[in-house]
């Protein structure tokens, strides 16, 4: 990937003696669309807030170019926000919301008016310039927020969960166009939220954060497939997570059964967790699986029916799109690259 | 943001100086003697010893009496007059309420002196009556006339919170209370007047607390002779110039107005949600 | 409830009368020809020429006008900031300096009076125009803060961050961001300080010195004669304080009364885009 832009190493950063950030160490891309995931109280705001400028960190540093900005007020970076309720000031019309930045740095006024149609055409506003900001709906008002925070041209954008107000439609259509304009403008995205889904469809890069600690970096394929941990694999997707051990590399036993898998580098005999996301498990004819059991509850869920299949050792979730009856026997099947083992957590 | 905490510096600065050290200054006062110069000052109890003597007892009660009737007086013409204003449409409430209003943004002397002209032995009342073929009244540097000074003075006191909690009730309380069978009677006093209670208290512990302390409506409509605490007060700072005792009595004001408004607070249901 | 409402208008239009007759009668014989505050002898304008040639009213009026408005700027200035850096405070100052703040809002004014009198006298602070400004400052910015401070603390916290985001320094924020949001409760608290000190007859009284007086001043001084010059003062007074209250009252409804209008307009051409993004 391209070079660095921001880097944090050993960030921590306490509230009256509760610690809120337990020492984070990440490094950010240009161009890259950066999502902070995880749940609420996690962390993933007051980490956007540092790198705004509005929380200084207890410890650690936070580089911008390779220069420590810790200590940079605000307003003195390049670096802009787009807030959760967008904090348009409500006195202002949309060209002097957008126009805000320019305004103060005096630039001349053919050159902003200029700048806000363009701005506003980019974020699908055209024409909006006279409107009051307090009459838009939530979408508009994002919209006004995303142009405010571009036109000065910042090397990144935060994003603090810009999509949590909106309906679920509208949501998905910012989405992509969030995606659309990042591409366009080309510069880094560091986007907060705690919807699985929202950091899955537009990050290049997903970091999940439980605790003040990151959990784990990845590509969204990576996270999903590879959950690094047993918190990751539940905070993404649903999934069937089952205590066994590695017997040894490409070995692994759960419910008392021997299964291959792609997994090496463990201990021999070392006791991980199985990841076994919903929809890689198949059901079979009973004799053509080494794990049996029965049909224990069958949910339509729109796309798939949700079904749950009782085994000696526990009930297993599945995803499939052929319907089962309650109380049939079957078998479970799934490859052996279906199966993910992950490090046990500690506690 | 950290950099606008320290915009209440100046403040902190300021409020210790003019409000925190005056105050101090008024209790340093009350228990000393040695009159302005702060050389020779000597603790004493004496100033308050001083204010339970008869004649001094008899300004407070005076006092009191005064303040207690022009508050009855205030909280009835008042409690009516906001009533009957909150009945009439939005638009005629905000008109009458602005009326009630802006006699209170007019120098207080220069309403009270109005006020002399028409009571005054020769003023346009006494014209009017002997117009009319009656007898004069003398109603000047009375209690009637100090009266009638106090409360033309503070009645908007007592209207204005009187009326913010009526208006703010919910109508259909009232025709709740109808519907389950309530007479007007009781639907007034169970619900209407309950609900504004906390108006009164407020409006009450306005109106004691001005009248009670005031002393220029007192002095220009109750004449030189009429002496009641804030008189007294003025009396011991501009003409005896025994400072000691008049911070004594101020001091005893201040602590009973306190306590008089800690006790109105708790007769007010909503003291812990609202005001 | 026909008869119910005639009553009510009849005690309503009494307490009116009660409040402003004595308003009215002042302003009449301010336009009287002879010194007689009961008969009404002829229309003239001789106690207004009375008023512009009397050298003490004139200096009251300058003294009562220019400390108004000094301690109005002064304490709208000091409320205004301290309200901001209260709603960021730590909780201990906050409710300290709140309440000390009430300190004069609900202490009796001669209590007020007296305490500035000793502290100036002990400080040896000479009393006339400066001690009554001071004074003035002290009394109006509590009322300046009550009203300021609700404004700012119903403020999303992060408008000042997103100034700041965009460039502005904090002082911009202040000024470009959070003092238009805080407006209505400034203007509150500039109204309030103005007749609080243009009226304010107790604690000048007392804190006063040197021959230096404000029209209340002046008008009690008065007060021991039939003087008709200050009916005429008081006619100017209660004409200015009632324009500008009507001003200040009716303003906010018409603006109101557009924005709703404006309100409907966009609300009506909004529909179909609205339509189309659900």
């Amino acid at each position: 990937m391209s070079n660095k832009i921001i880097e944090l190493k050993g960030l921590t950063k306490n509230f009256d003696d509760q610690q809120v950030l337990k020492g984070i160490d990440l490094n950010i891309y240009e161009n890259e669309f950066l999502t902070l995931l995880g749940p609420s109280g996690c962390g993933k705001t007051t980490i956007l807030r540092i790198i705004a400028g509005f929380e200084e960190p207890s410890n650690g540093e936070l580089l911008f170019n390779g220069i420590d900005i810790s200590k940079v007020p605000p307003y003195k970076r390049e670096i802009n926000t787009v807030f959760q309720k967008y904090a348009l000031f409500p006195f202002l019309n949309v060209h002097d919301n957008v126009a805000f930045g320019l305004n103060l740095k005096k630039v001349d006024k053919s050159v902003i008016d200029q700048k806000v149609s363009r701005m506003l055409k980019l974020v699908g506003l055209e024409g909006f310039e006279k409107r009051d900001v307090t009459l838009l709906s939530g979408g508009q008002q994002q919209r006004v927020a995303i142009a405010r925070a571009l036109i000065n041209e910042p090397k990144v954008l935060l994003l603090d969960e810009p999509l949590g107000a909106l309906d679920a439609k509208l949501r998905k259509e910012m989405q992509f166009e969030l995606k659309k304009i990042q591409k366009e403008v080309g510069i880094t995205f560091i986007f907060v939220t705690h919807d699985q889904e929202e950091a899955l469809s537009m990050s290049d890069t997903v970091v999940v954060m439980n605790n003040g600690i990151i959990q784990q970096i990845g590509s969204p394929v990576d996270i999903y497939n590879e959950p690094e941990n047993r918190f990751v694999a539940d905070f993404i997707g649903d999934s069937n997570i089952i205590e066994g051990n590695m017997i040894r590399d490409c070995l692994v036993c759960f419910d008392g059964i021997e299964f291959e898998c792609v997994d090496k580098g463990f201990k021999e005999n070392e006791e991980v967790e199985v990841v076994l996301r919903p929809e890689d498990i198949d059901i079979v004819e009973p004799d053509k699986s080494k794990l049996k059991g029965t049909v224990a509850s069958i949910v339509f869920k729109g796309v798939h029916y949700e079904i749950i299949v009782r085994t000696a050792r526990r009930d297993y979730k599945i995803h499939t799109t052929d319907y089962h009856e309650v109380g049939k026997d079957v078998g479970l099947s799934f490859t052996d690259e279906d199966i993910h083992v992950m490090y046990k957590m500690e506690n | 943001m950290k950099q606008f905490k320290n915009l209440v510096r100046p403040y902190i600065i300021w409020s210790f100086v003019l409000i925190v050290v005056p105050l101090f200054l008024i209790v340093l006062y009350s228990v000393t003697t040695g009159g302005n110069s702060l050389v020779n000052i000597q603790f004493t109890g004496e100033n308050f010893k001083k204010i339970f003597e008869p004649v001094y007892m008899n300004v407070f009660i005076r006092s009191f009496k005064l303040g207690l009737i022009t508050t009855v007086l205030c909280l009835v013409i008042g409690y009516l007059l906001a009533y009957f204003i909150s009945r009439f449409s939005e638009k005629a409430q905000n008109i009458l309420i602005l009326a009630v209003t802006i006699p209170m943004w007019i120098n207080m002397l220069l309403r009270t002196y109005a006020w002399i002209s028409l009571l005054s032995d020769n003023g346009i009342i006494n014209s009017l009556l002997t117009l009319l073929g009656l007898d004069p009244v003398s109603m000047m540097y009375t209690d009637f006339s100090v009266i009638v000074g106090l409360t033309c003075d503070l009645l908007p006191f007592m209207v204005i919170p009187i009326h913010t909690s009526l208006a703010k009730m919910d109508h259909s309380l009232i025709e709740a209370a109808y519907d389950l069978g309530a007479n007007p009677f009781k639907t007034f006093w169970r619900v209407v007047f309950k609900l504004s209670i906390p108006g009164v208290v407020n409006g009450t512990i306005m109106v004691f607390l001005l009248s009670i302390s005031s002393f220029v409506i007192p002095k220009l409509l109750g004449g030189g002779q009429y002496v009641l605490i804030g008189n007294l007060i003025e009396e011991q700072f501009i003409s005896v110039g025994d400072w000691n005792f008049g911070s004594a009595i101020s001091l005893l004001l201040a602590v009973a107005i306190l306590i008089m408004i800690r006790i109105m607070k708790k007769i007010d249901p909503d003291e812990n949600g609202g005001a | 409830m026909k008869k119910g409402k005639i009553g009510s208008i009849i005690y309503v239009a009494l307490c009116l009368a009660f409040f402003y007759i004595p308003i009215i009668v002042t302003m009449v014989f301010s336009f009287n020809s002879s010194k007689s505050l009961t008969k009404f002898t002829g229309f003239s304008l001789k106690w207004y020429e009375a008023l512009v040639t009397d050298r003490d009213i004139v200096s009251a009026v300058g003294v009562s006008l220019s400390i108004a408005v000094i301690a109005t700027v002064v304490s709208t200035i000091l409320g205004t900031i301290t309200a901001i850096g209260l709603s960021r405070s730590r909780r201990v100052v906050k409710e300290w300096l709140l309440n000390v703040n009430n300190i004069p809002i609900m202490n009796p004014e001669i209590v007020t009076a007296i305490s500035l009198m000793i502290l100036f006298s002990s400080m040896k602070i000479e009393r006339g125009y400066v001690t009554m400004l001071l004074a003035h400052i002290c009394f109006c910015t509590p009322y300046v803060i009550t009203s300021v401070y609700p404004k700012v603390r119903s403020l999303d916290p992060n408008l000042a961050n997103a100034a700041m985001d965009l460039g502005a320094t904090p002082f911009q924020a202040l000024t470009k961001v959070i003092v238009p949001m805080i407006k209505p409760g400034i203007y509150a608290g500039v109204l309030l300080s103005f007749t609080m000190s243009f009226d304010d007859f107790v604690i000048s009284y007392f804190v006063t010195g040197n021959g230096v007086a404000n029209i209340s001043i002046i008008v009690y001084n008065m007060t021991k004669r039939t003087n008709p010059t200050i009916n005429a003062l008081s006619t100017i007074v209660i004409i200015v304080i009632v324009i500008t209250l009507l001003v200040v009252n009716l303003a906010p409804a018409i603006v109101k009364k557009r924005q709703e209008r404006k309100k409907k307009a966009a609300g009506l051409e909004d529909g179909s885009l609205i339509e189309t993004e659900k």
